[in-house]
């Protein structure tokens, strides 16, 4: 049979938009190889949106790989063991998002044990199963959306069905720097391909958009090569911008649609994943294996040997910085990309779920100003992908008045770091905006006790 | 901790950590680079005073606002080059027989007063430079003396009595009457004038540059150029509509003002509709003042007034924002 699928070359794509230098040729041509399991892993409680998993092992306790070590009810979950080893204690630990978390520290006994729940499926029971299965299987082996944003899978997959008619799987990756699902799409698209086939299957639907950004051909051949018109799989060609990853802009660039303020992509029939979690659907669900390892970029300007790595979920940020060898001291450690990356100050936190890459950069990449000052130009207003005035919102941050803060649309702001990467006054938007937002949910808050 | 195996001075910021190589001095360096050509055009209509007017209305733009923040202590951000790009333009607008002393209490006004006294760069509510040259019209006299262009009849640097003076094209137009020199001479510069502004040409080559570098946006100067256009074409005061037309955009300030003055950002909407109708604002009000005001050039005049209506202007042509609820809007 003929393989052959159909190819849109999108041009509109989204409103606002940059171009930053992308350096993704440090990392794009390097294969991704087996990172060698460390000797401690550090696996927090809290790698999703939602309830923190409660420790179901104890300091002492044998754990295998695969094994369930944490879970709890309501919006969660589990987490699993990446090694065979000893728990060596379950404690607050530091974590990328710079609070501290409960833990379980894993001391790996480097033997790979696995756990004897872990079964693979042939295709034939995979078929036999039913979506309510599958999406309980799913949520059993711990997938979350693996862009950065850590949303539990199942509830998006349970929450959407009979709302959602257009499945789009996020391989744009339009970050800086970061090739892991460029990488993945190349070396394994018969792998993403299949997980998009399960949440097909989920959703009752028979088409797909995988959307791709254009600065990724090889990526895009390898997935069309594995596709046949009957798939109902079409590989949609973005412009290359940042953020043509962000869920929103995504939607908009495939459907045209918006997805309304406040809302989710369900409310206009959308349901968007990431590459990377198509592939952990399908481990979960044909490998019975539990997402315990992840593709992880190791880049950034100072870098001796970028690298594309499956690192188990665990491991700290100073050994992969050791496996890559830096060439200066570094001057940012950052879990993700340099847009919208949490820069971090402890190199002992682990790799979790959502880290997509870590990127280390030398020198001060990005100038502090002292006393910086707007000068109006407007061009925070151009790059605005959400289309909101970033100097009228920075410029209401000086007021006391919370309400007219919330006048701005401060809330419509995905953070996206395209107007402070313009600004050429080096203002600091997003830092402003974020305290902004808290202000209006702190009044919001108080406004509702008051009532009460 | 055990697994500290590495110590360093890791510095801690909100995302994003990269940034686009444009700054507000690259900005300001750019309009100053745009300048140039004007600058050269002007030392050799007008010979080397208009240079060195230039430089010391640069000099002293620099310094008052170096001096300001050291008396005020406050933080110096002399080298974003804004100070520069003021000094330049008021010297641009200045007749080159301007006495040294003259256009340094411009500077003053312009930094001091109108610029710093609201807060410094950003915080100004009307153009400094234009400003500048409001408050110079307090020796109305100086500011309206100029010479003919061409080196024999040019100031020297340090005496202006020598000087061959004659009228400008804007002051026969004021009396109706077409110029006397011709539209070429108008479009190459070759007329009498302040420094910079009698050029069309060269302050032209500047409006390519800078729509290349992107630091500004056609909008403003087309909307300001084509109603000064469209109105002298409407309203003609002579036989040949077009050349009238001609005239009144290559005549007078209109060239440099839409181009390096009303589209100064801090002074300038930031919405798109708002900018169109700046412009448009600025060019009736040039025509008007031209044609009926008491002195035959509109072109600061029209700007100043429209600075003051910016914080009426932002309000409209606001974006709506991403995924706004655009139906539910029309049942209401």
């Amino acid at each position: 049979m003929e393989k052959t699928c159909e190819v849109i070359k999108m041009t509109f794509s989204f409103f606002g938009g940059i171009h930053p230098d992308e350096n993704k040729f440090l990392s794009c041509d390097k294969p991704i190889q087996e990172f060698p399991e460390p000797d401690v892993l550090v696996v927090p409680m809290s790698q999703h949106i939602g309830a923190p998993c409660k420790p179901l092992v104890k300091k002492g306790d044998p754990v295998t790989v695969g094994q369930k070590i944490g879970d709890n009810t309501g919006l969660c979950v589990p987490v699993h063991s990446p090694v065979s080893g000893k728990v060596k204690s379950v404690e607050m630990k530091a974590h990328s998002s710079g609070t501290t978390m409960m833990s379980v520290v894993i001391e790996n006994d480097h033997l790979g044990t696995l756990c004897e729940e872990i079964q693979p499926r042939t295709q034939e029971q995979v078929d036999a199963l039913t979506p309510e299965e599958l999406m309980e299987i799913i949520h059993q082996a711990g997938v979350v959306g693996m862009g950065g944003a850590t949303f539990p899978t199942h509830v998006k997959l349970s929450s959407g069905i009979g709302k959602v008619d257009t499945i789009i799987v996020n391989a744009g990756e339009c970050e800086p720097y970061i090739t892991a699902d460029d990488r993945l799409c190349r070396e394994m698209p018969e792998l993403v391909i299949s997980g998009v086939k399960v949440i097909m299957k989920i959703f009752g639907l028979n088409t797909a958009h995988i959307a791709i950004e254009d600065n990724k051909p090889q990526a895009a051949k390898a997935l069309q090569a594995q596709l046949c018109a009957a798939d109902g799989i079409t590989i949609d060609v973005l412009p290359a911008m940042y953020p043509q990853g962000a869920e929103k802009q995504l939607i908009q660039a495939i459907t045209g649609r918006q997805v309304p303020s406040g809302g989710l992509p369900a409310a206009v029939g959308c349901a968007v994943f990431n590459a990377a979690t198509c592939k952990a659907i399908h481990d979960a669900v044909y490998e019975g294996m539990p997402l315990i390892k992840r593709i992880v970029t190791v880049s950034g300007n100072i870098v001796m040997a970028p690298k594309n790595l499956i690192v188990p979920i665990g491991t700290s940020y100073n050994d992969l910085m050791e496996a890559v060898g830096t060439s200066a001291n570094p001057y940012k450690v950052l879990s993700g990309g340099p847009m919208m990356g949490i820069s971090q100050y402890d190199l002992s936190v682990p790799i979790t779920k959502g880290t997509n890459a870590v990127t280390i950069l030398g020198h001060r990449s990005r100038y502090h100003v002292d006393h910086p000052q707007c000068i109006r130009c407007g061009k925070c207003i151009d790059v605005c992908p959400m289309k909101l005035m970033p100097v009228l919102m920075y410029k209401s941050l000086m007021t006391n008045d919370v309400e007219q803060i919330k006048a701005t649309n401060m809330m419509d702001c995905i953070e996206c770091g395209c107007c402070a990467y313009t600004c050429p006054a080096y203002l600091p938007l997003v830092l402003g905006f974020r305290s902004g937002k808290q202000r209006i949910r702190a009044h919001a808050a108080a406004a509702a006790s008051k009532k009460v | 901790m055990a697994q500290m195996k590495y110590f360093y001075e890791l510095t801690i910021s909100s995302s994003p950590h990269v940034h686009s190589p444009v700054s507000t001095r690259t900005i300001m360096r750019d309009v100053l680079i745009a300048l140039t050509p004007a600058l050269i055009g002007s030392v050799y209509f007008f010979g080397l005073r208009a240079l060195m007017v230039t430089l010391v209305s640069v000099a002293a733009c620099v310094f008052f606002e170096w001096a300001w923040c050291k008396l005020m202590k406050q933080h110096c951000k002399i080298y974003d080059f804004s100070a520069c790009v003021t000094g330049v333009l008021l010297a641009f607008v200045c007749p080159p027989t301007i006495p040294y002393w003259t256009i340094i209490l411009g500077d003053l006004f312009a930094i001091v007063l109108v610029k710093m006294l609201f807060g410094g760069i950003g915080r100004n509510v009307v153009n400094p430079a234009l400003a500048g040259r409001a408050f110079m019209f307090s020796w109305p006299v100086l500011m309206s003396t100029w010479v003919k262009v061409g080196w024999e009849n040019q100031a020297s640097l340090f005496s202006t009595v020598d000087a061959v003076t004659a009228a400008t094209p804007l002051a026969n137009m004021h009396q109706g009457q077409m110029p006397e020199s011709s539209i070429l001479d108008m479009f190459l510069g070759n007329i009498g004038g302040c420094i910079g502004e009698t050029s069309a040409l060269l302050l032209l080559i500047g409006f390519v540059y800078l729509l290349l570098r992107k630091v500004i946006t056609a909008r403003i100067p087309l909307a300001y150029i084509g109603t000064v256009a469209v109105l002298a074409f409407l309203f003609p005061m002579g036989n040949d509509r077009l050349m009238w037309m001609a005239a009144q955009v290559f005549g007078g300030g209109l060239m440099l003002g839409a181009i390096f003055m009303a589209t100064d950002y801090v002074t300038s909407p930031v919405t798109k509709l708002g900018q169109i109708v700046y412009g448009i604002g600025c060019g009736v009000l040039t025509i008007l003042i031209r044609y009926f005001g008491g002195y035959n050039e509109g072109v600061s005049y029209a700007i100043l007034v429209m600075n003051c209506c910016v914080v009426l202007l932002d309000r409209i042509g606001r974006p709506t924002k991403f995924g706004a609820p655009k139906k539910e809007g029309k049942k209401a």
